[in-house]
């Protein structure tokens, strides 16, 4: 069985974002960087068939400049076998059909029988990436799965939908399915994995030589959304802050009356 | 400009996204279609064609079967733009029939500006502002972004339309969520705990301050993943709705998510270390502070008056 994650390395969310210079980005100075949440719910699951299935070759991929190669060496630790990184250092001007169309390009004579993705990535949440690269391949996908078994070819799994209802469809491999949050537990890497996720393979491909589309969508312009003003910021001691939130919450709210 | 609207049905009912589809073709100055997969008998109001495909014949969740439906109804119809709910059906069927139409697709449209679209990134940190290099292009809608004040009128023209495709995808059915635990709906009173709280041990934090103001605890969805609350506590879309009088955001970002969850309640505060985070937008009063630190003292302060 020969198994595929794909994983997008993103900002921590916590951080502070300043427009760049050419106004279609983040200035990417004192940005920490991780796994997309989306994806770590993703690799553990690929893990954890992998498991099942001891003769499973699991590849971890990622495209993105050489910082990514750090979140790879991450799903290496978790237990992924080998990682395939397209060394691309303007991945973060590729729309969602560039990035599936290079992730379908390397998938597409590898016969992989599953493909993981996220269901969406933080920073840019367009939740397409997925459902792309397996309409390019022309499998089935399932979106947005907070449940997932996989047995004999098949797999049964739960879609999360509004409020809270699942969908519990099926189909057959191959096939690709995104990761809600809350799929699993993804894992730690352990130490001992941390140093043997050092010697696994991590081949790194430069994108010109895969022959990225032309891209469909243009960035007009990246900005900070206008504050709309109303609330009030406090900051201070946090006991003359409680304070004054007991005057405010006595004044504006019925909360104390 | 023509759009073609995609409305959405599951179990029985046409969803309240229709009314917001209208209002943004609306507010784009657009002539526009309607596509359901649905019933004759739950109908939006709507001055329009509706293509109907019936959902028993054609399935409920039936992707391939669905993108070929729309994607004959999109030959006749010729549309520039394809528009769909940013929702559990509208982002598992959009990029499968984007991709068909070679079409880009643009997600999770919050505003129009200037005729372009912008769209959130980065938590809602920073936004974006599109245009598709194609000439035609699909839209997924973020819920709530395009609610109309006043509900659309009209009865529609009914263009009935035939599946035929078999999917590789088989539904089996829905699983509605347990109806155990609390149902903090009916609170008055609802302190929240996020990510922020670090770990489970610093939940009781934000229980005690629930308790001195004699309301409910709530949490975000990261809290609930992670098992160190009770689902039925979650506010969000894919948890409880809620609108009591005080709601206190105890380090909770503010995805949108989250928000459209409790984004009616009648005064919030935010209990947050980022000045940033994206709850302060919706937030009556954002304290930039240490949960840790401010919500004891807070406690402390409430039980001794
Ligand atoms: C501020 C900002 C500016 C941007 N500017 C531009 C721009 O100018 N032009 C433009 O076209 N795009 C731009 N982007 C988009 C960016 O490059 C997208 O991240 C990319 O198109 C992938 O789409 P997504 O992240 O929405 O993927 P989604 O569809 O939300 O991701 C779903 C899943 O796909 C997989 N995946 C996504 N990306 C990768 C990857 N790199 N490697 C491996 N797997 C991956 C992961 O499994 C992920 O969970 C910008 C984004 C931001 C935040
Ligand atoms: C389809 C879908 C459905 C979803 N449904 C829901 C839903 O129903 N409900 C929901 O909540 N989410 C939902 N989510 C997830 C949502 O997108 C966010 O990931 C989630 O709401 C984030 O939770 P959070 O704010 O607790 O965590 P984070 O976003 O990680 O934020 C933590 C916050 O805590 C602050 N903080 C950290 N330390 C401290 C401290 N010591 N003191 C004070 N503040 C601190 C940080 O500054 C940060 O703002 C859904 C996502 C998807 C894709």
């Amino acid at each position: 069985m020969k198994i595929l994650v794909c994983i997008k390395q993103v900002p921590d969310m916590e951080s502070k974002f300043k427009v760049n210079a050419a106004g279609n980005w983040f200035d990417e100075t004192d940005l920490a960087w991780r796994m997309n949440e989306y994806d770590e719910y993703a690799v553990e699951q690929a893990v954890q068939l992998k498991e099942q299935n001891p003769d499973a070759e699991l590849t971890v991929l990622c495209i993105g400049p050489e910082r990514v190669k750090e979140t790879m060496k991450k799903a290496l630790a978790m237990g992924c076998d080998r990682g395939y990184h397209i060394a691309d250092n303007d991945s973060h001007l590729k729309d969602p059909f560039a990035i599936a169309s290079l992730i379908a390009g390397y998938a597409k004579d590898q016969s992989f029988d599953l493909i993981f993705t996220g269901m969406q990535s933080q920073d840019r949440g367009s939740a397409q990436v997925g459902v792309l690269v397996a309409e390019i391949l022309g499998i089935p996908s399932l979106t947005t799965l907070v449940e997932f078994s996989y047995a004999d070819g098949t797999i049964n799994a739960k879609r999360e939908l509004e409020g809270g209802t699942k969908a519990k469809v099926s189909c057959a491999t191959p096939a690709l399915v995104t990761c809600q949050l809350g799929l699993n537990t993804p894992r730690y890497p352990t130490l001992p994995n941390i140093m043997k996720a050092k010697k696994k393979e991590l081949l790194s491909v430069p994108v010109e030589e895969l022959n990225p589309p032309a891209l469909l969508i243009e960035t007009l312009q990246v900005a900070p959304p206008e504050k709309k003003g109303g609330g009030l910021i406090l900051e201070g001691d946090p006991a003359e802050l409680a304070d004054q939130l007991i005057k405010i919450l006595k004044e504006k709210t019925t909360a104390l009356a | 400009m023509k759009i073609l609207l995609v409305a959405e049905y599951r179990d029985g009912q046409l969803l309240g996204t229709s009314s917001e589809l209208i209002n943004f073709a609306t507010s784009m100055g657009a002539e526009s279609a309607m596509f359901l997969v649905g019933s004759e008998n739950k109908l939006p109001s709507y001055n329009g064609r509706i293509y109907l495909a019936d959902s028993g014949q054609a399935g409920e969740f039936n992707p391939d079967g669905h993108k070929q439906l729309l994607l004959e109804v999109i030959a006749k119809e010729q549309p520039q733009m394809v528009v769909l709910p940013h929702s559990s059906y509208g982002w598992d069927l959009a990029p499968r029939v984007a991709l068909a139409l070679k079409a880009a697709q643009i997600s999770e449209v919050v505003e129009v500006r200037d005729g372009h679209l912008v769209v959130p990134a980065c938590n809602a940190k920073l936004r974006r502002q599109l245009k598709p290099v194609t000439d035609n292009c699909v839209v997924t809608l973020q819920g709530g972004a395009f609610t109309p004040s006043e509900e659309p009128s009209g009865t529609p023209e009914v263009i009935k339309v035939e599946a035929t495709a078999a999917g590789a995808v088989q539904f089996h059915g829905y699983e509605e969520a347990a109806a155990t635990g609390v149902d903090l709906s009916k609170a008055d009173i609802i302190v929240s705990a996020g990510r922020g709280i670090g770990k489970p041990e610093n939940l009781e934090i934000i229980e005690n301050l629930a308790k001195a103001l004699k309301g409910e605890y709530g949490a975000s969805r990261p809290v609930v993943d992670a098992e160190w609350a009770d689902q039925s506590r979650q506010v969000g879309t894919t948890g409880q709705t809620v609108s009591p009088k005080l709601y206190v955001a105890c380090g909770i970002s503010g995805a949108i998510q989250h928000l459209a969850g409790m984004k009616k309640s009648e005064f919030v505060l935010a209990i947050n270390t980022d000045k940033d985070a994206p709850i302060g937008e919706i937030a009556d009063v954002l304290a930039v502070a240490d949960l840790k630190q401010l919500v004891p003292i807070l406690t402390e302060k409430l039980n001794a008056l």
